[in-house]
């Protein structure tokens, strides 16, 4: 089954259309790399479906619900948005980590101040501290800093900031995962560490969503890849296909700089 | 030096001491709201919030003290402020607080846009609300980036305070000037000494602050 459905996706800035009519689903436990030159609307997809951004027309549905549908105004409250955003976990380019809190805390931040909610002022969420911590203690593990976990943003390497900002993003356990360029602000060597706890992801069949350059990473490590270009899904199908045997003329010329160098 | 004229001049730099807390207690919670006001997505309420506080700002402290004791009296029939010497501290306390928020606000705009969107974004999609957002993500940030230019601002106003004298208000330099008057110039000089321990004892404060915000970098 589809986890997600994305159906005709338009999104202007101004008078710049920057996704045109985008529509594709994700099964549950794929991953889906996108991939297209900068400026294509890569970024605008993953931001519209973490709701950063508002498409001004289309559909969005998980698990066969509609999170938002462009017509339907009954789907824009900023509060139910907000519980909505929470079916997607977001990694950005530049991690934004939160300064001021520990690897730790960044992670468990979001998951306190839920569970602080859930229990409306009463004190006793304290009582799920303990639990908030230990999963956010054995995501870290996961990802290979569990001697990090009492530092600083400002104290981690640009990998392991990104790591941290995969384990946060992991805490609220979201049905899809979403990388925005995820190793772009890393050089290789850190963007090695980085591919790899994704690719382990992978192989435990998180449903994510990547936008990425690393063309070899996309084919080895996504189930489908999706070419957009110009706010259009040119091509798409599974990874090893558009990346090895692009069939538009538009897929490879794009791909044929990649592997010129 | 006479005990009587440092008690004296004590009593006088105690008002100096009382606006200056009263301002800040005032000043910082009304400047984060004037700040709020000025970043408004509603076109109307940014531009009324940034004319007053062009308008504040462009004005003398001076004039402004002046224009609060008077003006009230001179449109209404008698002065709210009264012939008391409470009321002329009251209006002392009302044009500094609504200076110098003025001022702090720019300084909290400053603060908050200089914390990049990609902080706000991360919250978003960590399904935080606004306020969760603003309290314990970006406030933090923006406290420990603005407190050189806040320490700036908080030595001004030590000083500033001296102007409430302008309205008959008994602060330090008033005192030290009836000594003046009777040919003492010594009075006026040792009052400098009473700003320069103050800010002094500020000076450390805000050294303190900044190393105890030393644990992380925005």
């Amino acid at each position: 089954m589809a986890v997600l459905e994305v159906e005709n996706i338009r999104k202007e800035f101004g008078k710049t259309v920057v996704l045109r009519d985008v529509s594709f689903e994700l099964e549950q436990g794929h991953a889906i790399a996108i991939i297209g030159s900068s400026g294509s609307g890569k970024t605008t997809l993953l931001r519209c479906l973490n709701f950063l951004e508002r498409p001004d027309g289309g559909i969005i549905r998980v698990k066969g619900e509609v999170l938002f549908d462009a017509n339907d105004p009954a789907t824009h409250g900023e509060a139910e948005i907000r519980k909505k955003r929470l079916h997607f976990g977001m990694v950005f380019q530049a991690f934004n980590l939160f300064p001021q809190y520990t690897a730790l805390h960044n992670v468990t931040l979001a998951s306190e101040l839920l569970a602080k909610e859930r229990y409306k002022g009463s004190k006793d969420w304290r009582a799920e501290i303990r639990d908030i911590e230990n999963k956010a203690l054995s995501i870290l593990e996961q990802m290979g800093l569990a001697d990090k976990i009492n530092l600083y943003p400002y104290q981690l390497s640009g990998g392991q900031q990104q790591r941290v900002a995969i384990a946060r993003a992991l805490a609220l356990q979201p049905d899809i995962l979403c990388f925005d360029e995820p190793t772009s602000a890393l050089d290789p060597e850190l963007t090695g560490e980085v591919l790899r706890v994704i690719r382990s992801l992978a192989e435990k069949h998180t449903t994510m969503a990547i936008v990425t350059h690393e063309m070899a990473f996309a084919r080895d490590v996504a189930d489908e890849v999706i070419f957009l270009d110009n706010g259009l899904i040119v091509e798409r199908g599974k990874a090893k296909d558009v990346i090895d045997n692009p069939q538009e003329e538009r897929t490879q010329q794009f791909l044929a700089r990649y592997t010129q160098d | 030096m006479d005990l009587i004229i440092v008690s004296r001049l004590a009593e006088g730099f105690f008002l100096n001491c009382k606006l200056f807390a009263l301002t800040l207690l005032f000043a910082l919670p009304l400047g984060l709201i004037i700040s709020f006001g000025s970043m408004s997505k509603v076109k109307g309420i940014a531009y009324i919030t940034k004319t007053i506080v062009w308008v504040i700002r462009g004005l003398p402290l001076l004039l402004l003290l002046l224009i609060i004791y008077y003006a009230p009296g001179l449109i209404g029939e008698s002065s709210p402020w009264g012939t008391r010497v409470s009321g002329r501290f009251t209006a002392a306390t009302i044009a500094f607080v609504i200076n110098y928020a003025c001022y702090f606000s720019e300084i909290f705009r400053g603060g908050i846009q200089s914390i990049p969107v990609g902080q706000t974004e991360a919250g978003q999609v960590l399904g935080m609300t606004k306020s969760q957002i603003f309290f314990k993500v970006i406030l933090m940030q923006v406290i420990k980036r603005i407190v050189p230019p806040m320490s700036n601002e908080i030595i001004t106003l030590v000083k500033d305070t001296t102007l409430a004298r302008l309205i008959a208000n008994k602060e330090i330099l008033m005192m030290a000037q009836e000594y003046v008057a009777r040919g003492l110039i010594v009075p006026l000089f040792s009052s400098g000494l009473f700003f320069l321990a103050f800010i002094g004892g500020l000076t450390l404060l805000f050294g303190w602050f900044e190393r105890k915000l030393d644990y992380f970098r925005v």
